[in-house]
C-alpha cells in the first residue's frame, strides 16, 4: 500500500487553537453562579475521626453545603480506569468512598465544602472542627508486611493488595545448569506525574435531571460508569464530557475528582459546582507512580548466554489499591519480550502504606523493572567482562518469540537494529576509548539500556475502541472516536489515517476533540500506548467502510462498478489510469439531496482488538559527573524507537522528547519525599520536588527503526509510553562508566552521589 | 486563595512612609512573589497590602560621582541583568541576578523583596554581603543606613522596623572597584530552583597576591553570612592552589550549615570548602590575576 499522509509530518490539528489560546479546557467553560467545591483533608496519615462538627462551616454566609463522610453513599468502589469486567474475579479492589471516615494518608478526604467562592470555602474548611484519633502510620512495604502491623483497611486481613506472581520453567532447576549466579537489589523513588493541568471537573445536573461532569479526564466513559458505581445510580443518568486536556500521563487514568463532585452538585440542588485542585492537593491526592524494590538472581552461562532469572519485587501502593497489583503484573509482562530466559520466576507483592495512593504513570510499572533489569544487565556483563552491548544481543529473542503466558507473538522486531544506530548516533567506539583512564574531577561515560513493551493490554484487558464517520455536502468528514486526545496527538494521526483511505487532503478531516460518552463512540480512553494501534484500527475500518459507500453511490450514479474507483485528492477516479470521473463533493451533495436514492454516508464501528504488537527499543547516554559535587549532567542522549510504522514524525519525535525528559527526571532529581515518622509530604509543590527544567534538559536525539507490524493498521506500535522507559537505567549505566560506581537507587541526587562517592572513597 | 482586605497604591515614598505611618499592619508588596506566595499557601492568612511598585523613582540604578552605587530596592532582576552600570562595576551582581528564578519571575522580582525577605537562600545576598552593601530605610520621619550584614536577624527575619521601607541597596567605590568576583549558584535545577548553596566570592589581587578576599555564602546557616577567618588568612597571600585550599577549608568554619530533608549539614560543608574554591577562581581571573589551574 502507498501512503501520501500517513508518515508525514502533518501540523497538528488542533496546533494553532491550542497556541492561540482558541481550545478550551475545563476551566474556560463557566456556567453561571458556579460553586466552588474544597476539600478538607487530613492532616494525619492514619487516624480515625471521632467527633466532627461542621456546623460553624455551615453558618458562615456564602457556605451552601458541608459534607462529611455521614452525607454521602456508603458504596465502595475502585477508581482505576480499566475497563469493566464481566467475571467479579477479575474487577479492581473497591476499596474507597467519596469521603472517609478513616484517614489513610495525609491528605485524605474527610468533608467538603461548597461555597461561592474560593475564599469563602478555604475560611468554611478552616471551621470544621474534627477530633481524630491518631493511629500509628505504616509508612514502608517492608512495616506493612510485618506480622500484627497495623490494619491500613480492617475490611482485608493484611496490608497486601496482591501477591500473585507466575513462573515459566522451573528457576531452581535452571539455576543449577547456569556456570555464574548473580545477584543485585535495586530501588526506585516515588515520582509524581506533574502534568500542567492539574486535576479539574465541575458537574451540575441538567434539565433532565442527569449528572453532567466536564472533567479533565483520560477516560470519560470509564469515569461514567465508576461514578455511577460510587454513587448508587444507573450509569446512564451520568454524562461525562472531555474537553481539551492538558495533559494527563495516566494520572487521569483514575477517577480523582468527579464521585465527589457528583455528591456536591447534588447537595446544592444541582447547582454547577468546580472543584480545581491545587498543584499542593494534585500532588499528594491524586495518584503517583509506585516505588518499587527489586531483588534479581540470575544464572548465567560462561558464554553470556541468560539461563533463569528470579525476581522479587515490593511495590508500594500507598493508601488505596487504585490500579493496585495491575502495576507489579505490567511489569512482570512486558519485559518478556526482550531477552531469552529459559526459566523466569516473578514473584511481587503490591502492598497499602499509609502514603498517596498510586496508580497509573507512563509506561505502568515497566521504568520500575527496567530501571533494575538493566542495571543488572550492566553489573552481569561487567562481571563477565563482556561488553554491554554483546551481552544484550546474545540475548535478545526477536521476531516469532510467542509469550508463553499471554500468547502475545512478536510479528515485528527491529531490536538489533535499533542498537547499532544509537551506538553509531552516540559515537560509541570512539568515545569509548577516549575516556578511558579518566582522573579528573570530571569525568564522562556512555551507557545503554533497551526495552520492550506491548500496544495495548490485550489480552488482560478489554480492547474495544469506536469511531464514526460522517460524510459532509462538501466531501469533508466529521471524524468522532470515543479516544482522548490528551496532547499525545491522537486526534491528528486519525485525521491522518482517515484521510489517507479517503483519499482526502488533512484538513478536510474535522475531528471532533471533545469526547461526550452521551455522543461520542465508546472507548475505553487514553492508556497502555493504545490509541493509534487500537482505535486507529477502528478509525480505519470506518474510513474503510465510508469509502466502500462511497464509491459504491457512484456505481449508482455512473455504472462503473466500484472496483474500477478509487478516490484521490477529493475526486473520483478510474482506478486504473487515474482520470478523474468526478469530485467527491458532487457524490456527497447527491448523497443529501438527490430525490430518490438520497442516504447520507456514514459508519459507525468499533474495533476488539485481540493482537498486540510489542515494540522495542534502546537509550544510549553520555554523562559528565563531577565527582567533587556529585552532580551529574546528561550531555547526550538518544532514544531510537522500533514503533514500526511512524504515522507522523514529528509528533513521533515530540513524544520521545516528553518521555526522556520525563526519564532524565526519574533518573537525576524527580522524587517525592515524606516525613519518615508522621507520613507527612514535605516537597509537594515544584520548587522541592524537582522536576527538571527545559535548562537541565539536553537536546534529545530521536531515531526510528521502522519496522512493519501486520497487525497495526498502518504497521504501526506502541510509542505513548516507550520513551520513559529506558533514560533512567542508561543514565545509570553511564554513571557506572564514567566513575566504577554502581548505583541501585534512584533518583541519583547530588547528595546521595556525594554519600556514595565518599563510600567509593572517590571524594 | 489570596486573603486581602485592603490594597493601598501610593505613587511616592512619602505617600508610602505616610500610609505605613497610619496603618501599621500594612504588608509591603512589590512583585509579590514572595508575599503571594505565602498567601497562596496560607503561611500569611490575611493582609492589608502597600504596594510600591508605582513609587517608580525606586527603581533607579545609579553611579554617583563619587563612584558610590545606587541599586533601588524596586530594581528588578532583569533590569539589574542588563543594566551597564551593573555589568561595568560589579558584573557578580549580574551573575547572582541571572541565577534567579526565570525569566518571568525575573521580570517581577525585585532586589528589595529578595532582600526584605529575609531568606538565607536569596540569590542577590551572598553577592551583597561580599560587596559589604548597605541599606537605606525609610520612614516618615526619617531614614537610616545600616550594612545588610546588620540586617539580617535570624531565618526569616531582618531588622526592618514598622514604618519602613527598603528605599536603596549603596555599595561604596572602595568595596567594589579593582575587585573580580565571581557567583556560584549551586542547586538541582539549572533555573527556577532554591540554593543548595550560593557562593558569592571577590577579590582584588596586585602582584600575584591577594589583597583582599571577601566571600558571601547563602544556605551555609541561617542567614547569608561572610567567611571572616578564611578571609582574614588570605590577605597578602600569594595566588596560588595552597592558598585556596586553605581558603576552601577556613571557609567551613564560619557556616552553620544544618542537616535537612534538602541536605545533610557534611555535605553542605563539602559543597562549601570545594565551590569557594571555585568561585574565588573565577574571581581572580576577573580581578585580572592569572589563570589557577
Ligand atoms: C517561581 C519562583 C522562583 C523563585 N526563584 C528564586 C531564586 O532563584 N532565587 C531567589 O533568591 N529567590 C527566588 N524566588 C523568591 C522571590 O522571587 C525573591 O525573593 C524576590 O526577589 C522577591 O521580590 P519581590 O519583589 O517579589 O518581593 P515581595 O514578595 O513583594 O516581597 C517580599 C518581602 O519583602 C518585603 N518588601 C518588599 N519590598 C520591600 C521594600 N522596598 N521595603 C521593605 N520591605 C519590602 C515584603 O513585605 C515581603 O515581606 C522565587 C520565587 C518564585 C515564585
Amino acid at each position: 500500500m502507498t501512503v501520501n499522509v500517513v508518515g508525514k509530518r502533518v501540523k497538528r490539528v488542533d496546533a494553532v487553537a491550542k497556541v492561540t489560546g482558541k481550545a478550551k479546557y475545563t476551566d474556560d467553560f463557566m456556567e453561571r453562579d458556579m460553586l466552588v467545591g474544597k476539600i478538607l483533608r487530613s492532616p494525619y496519615a492514619h487516624a480515625i475521626v471521632k467527633k466532627i462538627d461542621v456546623s460553624k462551616a455551615k453558618a458562615l454566609p456564602g457556605v451552601e453545603a458541608v459534607l462529611t463522610y455521614k452525607d454521602v453513599p456508603d458504596n465502595k468502589y475502585a477508581t482505576a480506569g480499566h475497563p469493566y469486567s464481566l467475571d467479579p474475579k477479575h474487577r479492581d479492589r473497591e476499596d474507597r468512598t467519596i469521603l472517609t471516615k478513616k484517614a489513610r494518608f495525609v491528605g485524605d478526604e474527610i468533608a467538603a465544602v461548597v461555597a461561592t467562592d474560593d475564599l469563602t470555602a478555604e475560611k468554611a474548611l478552616k471551621l470544621i472542627d474534627v477530633e481524630y484519633e491518631v493511629l500509628e502510620p505504616v509508612l514502608t512495604p517492608e512495616d506493612a508486611l510485618k506480622e500484627n502491623a497495623p490494619l491500613i483497611h480492617e475490611e482485608y486481613d493484611n496490608n497486601i493488595i496482591s501477591d500473585f506472581g507466575y513462573q515459566i520453567g522451573d528457576v531452581e532447576e535452571s539455576f543449577k545448569e547456569s556456570d555464574y549466579i548473580f545477584e543485585d537489589e535495586f530501588e526506585t523513588s516515588i515520582v509524581q506525574h506533574c502534568h500542567l493541568e492539574n486535576h479539574i471537573s465541575y458537574a451540575y445536573v441538567d434539565a433532565d435531571d442527569r449528572i453532567v461532569i466536564v472533567s479533565s479526564t483520560q477516560i470519560p466513559h470509564i469515569c461514567r460508569r465508576i461514578v455511577g458505581q460510587a454513587l448508587g445510580i444507573p450509569w446512564g443518568r451520568i454524562r461525562v464530557i472531555k474537553p481539551y486536556i492538558g495533559g494527563g500521563f495516566g494520572n487521569k487514568q483514575d477517577v480523582c475528582l468527579e464521585p465527589l463532585n457528583a455528591a456536591l452538585t447534588l447537595a446544592v440542588g444541582g447547582r454547577p459546582v468546580k472543584i480545581d485542585l491545587s498543584r499542593e492537593e494534585c500532588m499528594i491526592a491524586t495518584r503517583t507512580r509506585h516505588a518499587f524494590k527489586y531483588k534479581f538472581k540470575t544464572g548465567v552461562s560462561k558464554d553470556g548466554k541468560l539461563i533463569a532469572t528470579h525476581i522479587t519485587a515490593i511495590s508500594n501502593n500507598g493508601a488505596y489499591a487504585s490500579h493496585g497489583h495491575s502495576i507489579a503484573m505490567s511489569a512482570g509482562t512486558k519485559f518478556r519480550p526482550l531477552y531469552s530466559f529459559k526459566s523466569i520466576k516473578f514473584d511481587p507483592v503490591t502492598v497499602y502504606t499509609n502514603l498517596p495512593a498510586a496508580g497509573a504513570m507512563r509506561a505502568y510499572g515497566v521504568p520500575q523493572i527496567k530501571f533494575a533489569l538493566e542495571s543488572h544487565m550492566e553489573n552481569i556483563a561487567r562481571k563477565l567482562n563482556m561488553d554491554p552491548i554483546e551481552f544484550r544481543r546474545r540475548n535478545l529473542l526477536g521476531e516469532g518469540y510467542v509469550d508463553p503466558l499471554n500468547g502475545n507473538k512478536v510479528l515485528s522486531c527491529g531490536i538489533h537494529e535499533c542498537i547499532a544506530k544509537g551506538k553509531e548516533l552516540i559515537n560509541w567506539d570512539e568515545k569509548k576509548e577516549k575516556y578511558k583512564n579518566q582522573t579528573g574531577i570530571k569525568r564522562r561515560g556512555l551507557g545503554m539500556a533497551c526495552f520492550s513493551y506491548a500496544s495495548g493490554t490485550h489480552p488482560v484487558g478489554l480492547e474495544l475502541a469506536g469511531a464514526r464517520i460522517v460524510l459532509n455536502q462538501d466531501g469533508s468528514v466529521q471524524l468522532q472516536i470515543g479516544a482522548t486526545e490528551i496532547g499525545q496527538g491522537s486526534d491528528t494521526v486519525f485525521a491522518q489515517m482517515v484521510a489517507e483511505v479517503l483519499g482526502i487532503p488533512v484538513d478536510m478531516v474535522h475531528v471532533v476533540s471533545t469526547q461526550d460518552t452521551d455522543i461520542s463512540p465508546f472507548d475505553t480512553g487514553a492508556y497502555a500506548s493504545r490509541q493509534t494501534y487500537v482505535t486507529g484500527m477502528a478509525v480505519k475500518k470506518a474510513a474503510l467502510e465510508i469509502k466502500e459507500k462511497i464509491l459504491n453511490f457512484v456505481w449508482g450514479m455512473t455504472d462503473i462498478p466500484a472496483e474500477a474507483l478509487d478516490i484521490e485528492d477529493a475526486n473520483i477516479v478510474y482506478k486504473h489510469s487515474g482520470e478523474v470521473v468526478m469530485p467527491l463533493s458532487k457524490v456527497a451533495m447527491q448523497t443529501y439531496y438527490d430525490t430518490v436514492f438520497a442516504k447520507p454516508i456514514t459508519s459507525d464501528t468499533s474495533n476488539n482488538a485481540r493482537v498486540n504488537a510489542m515494540s522495542f527499543g534502546v537509550t544510549f547516554a553520555e554523562v559528565e559527573v563531577d565527582i567533587k559535587t556529585g552532580k551529574i549532567e546528561v550531555v547526550e542522549i538518544f532514544n531510537v524507537h522500533d514503533s514500526g510504522k511512524i504515522i507522523n514524525p514529528q509528533l513521533a519525535e515530540g513524544q520521545v522528547h516528553g518521555g526522556v525528559s520525563m526519564g532524565i527526571g526519574y533518573a537525576l532529581s524527580e522524587e517525592m519525599l515524606f516525613d519518615e515518622k508522621t507520613g507527612k509530604p514535605l516537597n509537594n509543590n515544584l520548587l522541592d520536588y524537582k522536576l527538571p527544567t527545559i535548562m537541565d534538559t539536553p537536546d534529545i536525539g530521536v531515531a526510528f527503526v521502522e519496522t512493519h507490524d501486520p497487525t497495526g493498521p498502518f504497521g504501526n506500535k506502541s510509542l505513548g509510553e516507550p520513551p520513559a522507559i529506558s533514560p533512567a537505567p542508561a543514565i545509570r549505566n553511564a554513571v557506572l562508566d564514567a566513575t566504577g560506581v554502581a548505583f541501585d537507587r534512584i533518583p541519583m541526587t547530588p547528595q546521595r552521589v556525594f554519600e556514595k562517592f565518599k563510600e567509593a572513597k572517590l571524594v | 486563595m489570596y486573603n486581602v482586605d485592603q490594597y493601598f497604591e501610593p505613587e511616592t515614598i512619602d505617600e508610602a512612609t505616610a500610609l505605613l505611618a497610619e496603618h501599621p499592619n500594612l504588608l509591603i508588596i512589590a512583585g509579590g512573589t514572595d508575599v503571594l506566595i505565602k498567601m497562596h499557601s496560607g503561611k500569611i492568612a490575611q493582609a492589608d497590602l502597600l504596594s510600591i511598585r508605582k513609587i517608580k523613582f525606586l527603581e533607579t540604578i545609579q553611579k554617583r560621582q563619587d563612584g558610590t552605587l545606587s541599586i533601588g530596592s524596586l530594581a528588578t532582576f532583569t533590569q539589574i541583568a542588563n543594566d551597564p552600570i551593573i555589568k561595568e562595576n560589579i558584573p557578580v551582581l549580574k551573575e547572582a541576578a541571572l541565577s534567579m528564578g526565570g525569566p518571568q519571575i525575573r521580570n517581577v522580582a525585585t532586589i528589595g523583596g529578595n532582600i526584605c525577605n529575609g531568606a538565607t537562600s536569596a540569590d542577590s545576598a551572598s553577592t551583597l554581603f561580599a560587596l559589604n552593601a548597605k541599606l537605606k530605610l525609610q520612614t516618615q520621619g526619617g531614614e537610616r543606613v545600616i550594612p545588610i550584614e546588620d540586617f539580617y536577624l535570624g531565618p526569616g527575619k531582618v531588622d526592618l522596623k514598622p514604618g519602613e521601607i527598603l528605599t536603596e541597596i549603596v555599595i561604596s567605590p572602595e568595596d567594589y572597584q579593582d575587585y573580580g568576583g565571581h557567583y556560584i549558584k549551586f542547586s538541582m535545577r539549572k533555573a527556577m530552583d532554591i540554593a543548595t548553596l550560593g557562593v558569592s566570592a571577590i577579590c582584588r589581587i596586585k602582584n600575584g597576591v591577594f589583597e583582599d578576599v571577601r566571600i558571601g555564602l547563602g544556605v551555609a546557616g541561617p542567614t547569608p553570612l561572610r567567611c571572616q577567618e578564611a578571609e582574614s588568612f588570605a590577605k597578602g597571600k600569594t595566588v596560588s592552589a595552597q592558598t585556596l585550599a586553605e581558603i576552601g577549608k577556613l571557609a567551613v568554619k564560619s557556616t552553620k550549615a544544618r542537616t535537612s530533608w534538602r541536605a545533610s549539614k557534611e555535605y553542605r560543608e563539602h559543597l562549601v570548602e570545594e565551590l569557594s574554591q571555585r568561585a574565588l577562581k573565577v574571581a581572580i581571573k576577573n580581578a585580572g590575576g592569572e589563570s589557577l589551574a
